[in-house]
């Protein structure tokens, strides 16, 4: 292979990474905090789907992105209320959450179909995005890619940096010690919640107005559902939330280009390798470990009341 | 807001007291003189794919008989989950039921045979009763025709191909394709990448980036996205729409579309039902019936495009058969003797490729 | 302001019927609004919905049908739930018990002589693969520490892409044009009707009975103590000398088996073979069905009945009042969430403190 095709592959890869990264850290921070939202792909759809909305009535891609988040933060809004409000059942109502995004990503996209949007615009710096090798990898993406690796970043710092970060670890690990240390569990819940959700949403716009520019209905295809995974997969680090998402990217792509190729095995197979490369590398990363007790912060899932 | 909600009382409590009513009376049949036609979808109308095309026809056909039929239609039915969907249809009065996806074949003969005064129609199928009609379009036709463009304009000699699951429709389409192509270029090469879905615009857009990455510089697709044209136009290649007219996703890419169009079936078969006339039996159509259309050629030099409506042309008269003898398989074994064409039971259960294709098929 | 909730002693009876019932009256009042605002009747609305899929008997058959898988599910899901392991892979141990039970109806095709072992047979297998699919996350999580909400995830995945796999190869109906199906099953493969002429069938009393004996199980034996024990106190149960490895060990194979023998139901029951799809997505449903009936296999019963009652509703609102099926979708999940949501009230006493610090120091 040429330096332009490994190239070319690294791009594609970074790309179908991306919505997932950008997916998965806002789950992060969420899960950080001690909140479990399944939710992830009913806000990813409906993020999608409002992001094209308001791409094509502005005309703007901004624009669009920033509706995309805000309409992935509203319904986040909704789960935190019922779960960080109500002291809901976090994985029924993030289940319910996936149904409502459904629902409602068809009702607004339906006078959308079959419209074409010309992609986010690419990055494109003179000299540097044609250098050999790394041009198009490093000075050629769209803004989205930029923002989901610029995330990853500032939520890694933000968690084991700053202050703030660390009183929303702690919540998440012990929501009773924190309250009685007088830290607003609810409240930064209920933000890291909101940071998820828009998140999500943003990278639903991604889809819609980069990756695949128009709106259809379903088209998040369950990418919502594996930066689920990855968020575990990458045991609740930022970094490794990245990674995880480029080994699933990556063996997607690598699996396309081994049919392409002519490899001669069963398509079944070669579509269950992401699948079966995650939980293999998850294996071998827990071998490595050898630590007993889990590594998921210590409250995720249950719930909090304040008095008592 | 405080009358709104009293309203909203007030109609609640209606709706209650209807409902006793409703379940007093329920079973009486509904005084219409109208035949009632419902259509079961196995994706969301808004595709833009297969089942968009499906509506399409559903509307033309409200449009014109606006006065005799009635349509209804349920969408994103699971094909696990159909035969509770088609049995509603038939109870809700429907006298006409279009079953659009393979999967519900089963599912479609069971109902049948509980509501033998319903007609139903069901696509792409070979189960037959007296109740049960099947159609679908001879789709290879169209693909030749895209074969010969592809083999004509690909510079590369690589063109790529996105498939979704392999059965004999998908197949006999890749094969036609392929024989399409080395009737003007012996030499050329597919590659196939088999996506295991009908519909996934990243997971297409993916294959299509790989497809190009490795040297094809035309791609036709048997998925429902637009993503793949889109890619393809993104850098500077050309494409194959499926489905429906995906121009306008596309106006520098697309060569043509093999576009699915119902219209003149749909229509025919709720005239025959009106009429009295309507009797079970299989339908394959093909570009000569209407019922396979290709989009406008574009993107192409004009001989090249003289030479694809020559070929639409020639399968449209009956002159030309894109399975005509010799077709070798891949093995190297005769299918196909000269002079011979294909016979249609060969093509519908189509599990093999044709020489000079390097996939291979699960057996 | 602020909310304060004081966790209720004990669980208040009244609250426990009226706080669903006023959330299920506020999801009408909000999904009458949506309806109204699309131009369609409120209360014809609530009609098709909530009555007249209660008023027939045969969607009340269907209703029974579509809730026995769920219940089973869900109850398997709620051994899981209760001992604090996040299994959310159902749906595969569903599509793998429907494939190895389906494979048991496919190998005895055709078999003369006596065949009666052969429906037991297939239940079994179906249970069994579940069980063992099940038990891979398990052995992963207590082996490895590996997490169960990722490997039981992407498991899901693999099952299907297997099913996919075996049914376009080595399970296909050799005499169905290549197309992805099996065979059809013999009669003795079948979960016979129940009543003569109708749609219910055995799997129902199958679903029913083990629903009642997991009930069982969880109030009456030493086990069903440890499940609840470690879900509520995990130290306490480390105490009392029950293994954590075992249990999870159990409660995989539990809740993997009962999925699986439901995915056999399904497969021996509705469908009659197999094909690339045998689940509408029942695994995950059955999650939520799981937390609605509060991991209580009567609460899980009633919440499956509640969400096929919906699905059903909304079928009919899509056919008879052309509501888009986005709609109806919408209204299920603003439904759940609202339930979920009111279910505070019957486990808290809510109180708005005005003004204040929102949290003061823990007495």
């Amino acid at each position: 292979m040429t330096l332009d095709i490994v190239q070319m592959v690294l791009v594609t890869v970074l790309a179908a990474a991306t919505p997932l990264i950008l997916a998965g850290i806002g789950e992060l921070v969420a899960e950080r905090s001690g909140v479990l939202n399944l939710g992830v792909e009913g806000m990813m759809i409906f993020g999608a789907a409002v992001s094209f909305a308001v791409a094509m009535q502005t005309g703007s891609t901004v624009l669009g992105a920033l509706g995309g988040a805000g309409a992935g933060l509203l319904l986040a809004a909704l789960f935190g209320i019922l779960t960080v409000g109500l002291a809901a059942n976090q994985v029924a109502s993030g289940l319910s959450l996936t149904i409502l995004g459904l629902g409602l990503s068809g009702l607004v996209g339906a006078n959308y179909v079959g419209i074409k949007r010309d992609p986010a615009p690419h990055l494109a710096i003179p000299g540097l995005t044609d250098l050999p090798g790394i041009g198009h990898l490093v000075f050629g993406q769209d803004g989205f890619v930029y923002a989901a690796v610029a995330l990853v970043a500032a939520v890694s710092w933000f968690l084991w940096r700053t202050r703030a970060g660390l009183m929303l670890r702690a919540i998440g690990d012990d929501h009773v010690a924190t309250h009685a240390l007088g830290l607003k569990v609810r409240r930064v819940r209920f933000l890291s919640v909101l940071f998820g959700g828009a998140c999500a949403g943003l990278g639903g716009a991604y889809l819609a107005l980069a990756y695949t520019p128009f709106w259809s209905p379903g088209m998040t295809a369950g990418r919502g559902w594996i930066a689920l995974a990855l968020v575990v997969f990458a045991s609740w680090r930022p970094l490794r939330v990245a990674a995880g998402a480029l080994l699933f990217g990556g063996a997607t792509v690598l699996q396309l280009h081994a049919q392409a190729a002519g490899l001669g095995l069963p398509g079944q197979f070669l579509s269950a390798l992401p699948y079966l490369a995650t939980i293999l590398a998850l294996v071998l990363l827990s071998l490595g470990q050898r630590q007993g007790g889990s590594l998921a912060p210590a409250a995720l899932g249950r719930v909090f009341t304040p008095s008592r | 807001m405080g009358r709104m909600l009293t309203g909203l009382g007030g109609a609640l409590l209606r709706g209650a007291l209807l409902g006793a009513a409703l379940a007093v009376g329920a079973g009486s049949a509904v005084a219409a003189d109208k035949l009632k036609v419902g259509f079961v979808y196995v994706g969301p109308v808004a595709d833009f794919g297969y089942s968009y095309q499906h509506d399409l026809s559903r509307k033309a056909l409200a449009a014109a008989m606006p006065d005799k039929v009635e349509t209804t239609f349920l969408e994103n039915v699971p094909e696990a989950d159909s035969e509770r969907s088609i049995e509603k249809l038939a109870r809700s009065g429907a006298g006409l039921i279009f079953t659009t996806s393979f999967g519900f074949m089963e599912p479609t003969l069971k109902v049948a045979k509980k509501f033998p005064k319903v007609k139903f129609a069901h696509a792409t199928g070979y189960k037959r009763s007296d109740n049960v009609a099947t159609y679908s379009a001879r789709f290879y036709e169209g693909r030749y025709v895209c074969g010969k463009i592809a083999g004509k304009l690909s510079r590369s000699g690589t063109v790529g191909y996105i498939a979704s699951f392999p059965i004999p429709e998908v197949v006999s389409g890749i094969n036609a394709f392929m024989l399409g192509a080395q009737s003007v270029n012996p030499n050329i090469k597919i590659k196939i990448v088999w996506v295991n879905t009908w519909f996934d615009p990243g997971k297409e857009a993916e294959a299509a980036k790989a497809l190009l990455a490795q040297g094809a510089d035309i791609l036709t697709q048997h998925t429902d996205s637009a993503a793949p044209l889109q890619e393809a136009e993104k850098q500077g290649k050309l494409a194959f729409g499926q489905s429906s007219d995906q121009f306008r996703f596309a106006p520098k890419a697309q060569l043509t579309s093999i576009t699915d169009d119902w219209n003149g079936y749909v229509i025919a078969q709720a005239k025959a039902v009106l009429d009295g006339t309507w009797k079970s039996g299989d339908t394959w159509g093909g570009i000569k019936d209407g019922m396979v259309v290709l989009a406008p050629f574009t993107n192409m030099p004009d001989d090249v495009k003289a030479m694809a409506e020559e070929t639409s042309t020639a399968i449209a008269a009956g002159k030309l058969h894109p399975f005509t003898g010799p077709v070798v398989k891949q093995d190297g074994t005769l299918a196909v003797k000269e002079g011979d064409t294909a016979p249609d039971p060969m093509i519908l259960g189509m599990n093999w490729y044709v020489k000079g294709i390097d996939d291979k098929l699960t057996q | 302001m602020r909310l304060d909730l004081v966790p209720r002693t004990r669980r208040a009876p009244v609250l426990d019927i009226l706080s669903p019932a006023l959330a299920f009256a506020a999801a009408v009042v909000i999904g009458g609004v949506m309806v109204a605002a699309l131009g369609v009747s409120p209360a014809d609305a609530f009609v098709t919905y909530f009555v007249a899929p209660l008023s027939e008997v045969w969607s009340l058959q269907e209703i029974a049908l579509k809730a026995a898988p769920l219940a089973l599910i869900a109850t398997g899901l709620a051994f899981c739930y209760r001992a604090n392991l996040w299994n959310i892979g159902a749906e595969g141990h569903f599509v793998v018990g429907g494939l190895a039970g389906g494979w048991v109806g496919v190998a005895t095709h055709g078999a003369a002589g006596f065949t009666l072992w052969v429906l037991p047979a297939m239940l079994v297998a179906g249970a069994l693969a579940g069980a063992a699919y099940a038990l891979i996350p398990a052995v992963l999580k207590v082996r490895l520490g590996v997490s169960e909400i990722l490997t039981s995830l992407m498991l899901v995945y693999v099952a299907q892409l297997l099913l996919d796999y075996m049914v376009r190869g080595p399970l296909r109906d050799p005499a169905g044009y290549n197309f992805p199906q099996s065979v059809g099953f013999d009669a003795a493969a079948r979960l016979p009707y129940l009543m003569e002429g109708e749609t219910l069938h055995a799997g129902v009393l199958i679903a029913f009975l083990a629903v009642a004996l997991a009930a069982v199980v969880l109030a009456h034996t030493l086990f069903g103590f440890e499940v609840r024990v470690v879900g509520a106190s995990p130290r306490a149960a480390r105490f009392a000398g029950f293994s954590d490895a075992r249990l999870t060990l159990s409660v995989f194979a539990i809740s993997g088996g009962a999925a699986g023998l439901a995915g056999i139901v399904e497969v021996a029951g509705k469908i009659g073979q197999l094909q690339p799809e045998i689940s509408p997505g029942y695994g995950f449903t059955a999650i939520i069905v799981a937390f609605l009936g509060r991991l209580s296999p009567p609460g899980i019963l009633v919440a499956a009945l509640v969400i096929a009652l919906t699905t059903i509703g909304g079928e009919g609102a899509q056919i008879d009042l052309k509501l888009p099926l986005d709609l109806t979708r919408a209204f299920q999940g603003l439904l759940l969430g609202l339930v979920l949501g009111a279910d505070v009230f019957a486990r808290y006493h809510v109180r708005l403190v005005p003004g204040g610090p929102s949290g003061r120091p823990a007495s």
